[in-house]
């Protein structure tokens, strides 16, 4: 397939952008990445994503894909035969895959971006308890699913990996600006040793923001108030 | 075997009642456990500890939990039967969209439209409506939401329209004058011997909701 078939309208810094990266990665399959301008939200964005007007947005031959796991799932769908699956076979761990995505967008991600906004340091502590209370279910799902295999999904990484992994490079700017190891090799070994195999996989790295880089973007699209 | 699946669910849920319309969809057996919301079974709270709440589905001892996933994970248990996602990955992509769509856009309002009053009541109305336009859109001239076959989406929404007749009373929201397609479409749905079995009756739906406000609210 020529790469011009397929596109995804994104940004560098959006976790949620790395996930069809990864996915399109894992796949091999070439694609033109449409960057948009942080701030505005350009013609194409607003025509293939109007319900939600969001990215990332998934083209292919023209054709919009939106909603980060759904984009994973088409691509997983629409390569089958390339490279290993995203998703495991069987529908009770697929399920359990799905069920922890989900519980990861609505539940973890919604405290981990609260803490950047987060103001006095009562409220910092409680979103830093409330993420390590979800990183204590997180590492327990890593061992159900795993079943001591390397990833979420077994021997390669998979959807669940690539919902939870997008995060680990906001998380670290969080650690930055917390001073405190939020992802804790003490009190989630497992969990832990993935996030290291994650970021080293070859999909994983060219997409991967330096944590300098999003550090400084952080400062700038969450302004710290005067004291 | 019924005692293979079990369901905790509660009978006006709009999402307990996508799964129940799943296991009828693929004629499967199962046991219907009504679970009382302001005193929830062990069993749930064991089965669903991250969000206590219902449907839960029970299969051979294991949890799924989320209406969504469940009715994914039954089409995919017996795929040969009522298939209820097509089989073109991009159509599958656009039902998963929809049915995201509705489970995003729907919760808190259809909450609010119920258990509040004022200006958060008010607030609802308008998000509930937006929904509604464009569903009503989206769906167009189709007989169901994927096309010409009923499918996730349509079982993503269909428990709504029992609810309807409570949201038009006690939020005084207007829904079937100003939404022919989508009442067309669920009465086509109804048809299904699936959806009739699932959904309650609006009057019985009503009669709960305007209990509840009389004792919480203290609204006549």
């Amino acid at each position: 397939m020529a790469s011009s078939d397929v596109k995804l309208i994104g940004a560098w810094a959006s976790p949620f952008v790395m996930r069809p990266r990864i996915a399109l990665n894992l796949k091999s399959v070439p694609y033109e990445f449409l960057q948009e301008t942080f701030g505005s939200k350009s013609e194409l964005l607003l025509k293939s994503n109007p319900v939600h007007k969001k990215i990332p947005v998934l083209l292919h031959a023209d054709k919009p894909v939106c909603e980060s796991n759904i984009i994973v799932e088409y691509i997983d769908d629409t390569w089958s035969s390339s490279g290993p699956s995203l998703l495991p076979s069987d529908p009770y761990d697929r399920a359990m895959a799905r069920f922890w995505a989900a519980y990861i967008d609505e539940k973890w991600f919604v405290v981990l971006r609260s803490f950047l906004k987060a103001g006095g340091e009562e409220e910092k502590k409680s979103v830093i308890a409330q993420l390590e209370e979800g990183n204590a279910f997180l590492e327990k799902a890593f061992i159900d699913c795993s079943k001591g295999k390397p990833f979420f999904n077994g021997d390669n990484i998979g959807y669940l990996d690539i919902a939870l992994g997008c995060f680990l490079a906001w998380l670290r700017v969080t650690e930055l600006a917390a001073s405190h190891k939020i992802l804790d090799e003490a009190k989630t070994p497992s969990l832990s040793k993935w996030a290291e195999n994650f970021c080293n996989d070859p999909a994983v790295k060219p997409v991967m923001p330096e944590t300098a880089k999003l550090a400084e973007f952080a400062k700038k699209i969450f302004p710290r108030p005067e004291a | 075997m019924a005692e293979e699946i079990i369901l905790l669910d509660y009978w006006a849920s709009m999402f307990g009642m996508r799964t129940r319309i799943a296991l009828e969809e693929k004629g499967v057996k199962y046991e219907y456990r009504e679970e009382d919301l302001s005193n929830k079974s062990p069993l749930l709270l064991e089965m669903n500890p991250i969000h206590k709440k219902i449907p839960v589905l029970i299969h051979k001892g294991k949890p799924i939990c989320e209406s969504i996933i469940q009715v994914q994970y039954i089409d995919e248990l017996w795929p040969d039967t009522n298939p209820i996602l097509p089989s073109d990955p991009y159509q599958r992509a656009q039902a998963r969209f929809w049915a995201d769509y509705i489970d995003k856009k729907t919760y808190v309002p259809c909450k609010a439209l119920w258990s509040e009053t004022g200006e958060k009541q008010e607030a609802a109305k308008m998000e509930f409506t937006e929904v509604l336009k464009t569903l009503e859109s989206e769906l167009g001239d189709k007989k169901f939401f994927g096309g010409n076959e009923f499918g996730l989406v349509d079982i993503a929404f269909i428990g709504f329209y029992s609810w309807f007749r409570t949201y038009e009373e006690v939020a005084n929201l207007t829904i079937v004058a100003k939404f022919p397609k989508l009442i067309s479409w669920a009465q086509r749905c109804l048809k299904r011997e699936s959806v009739a079995k699932a959904l309650p009756d609006s009057d019985k739906v009503l009669k709960s909701v305007s209990d509840h406000r009389k004792i919480v609210l203290g609204i006549d």
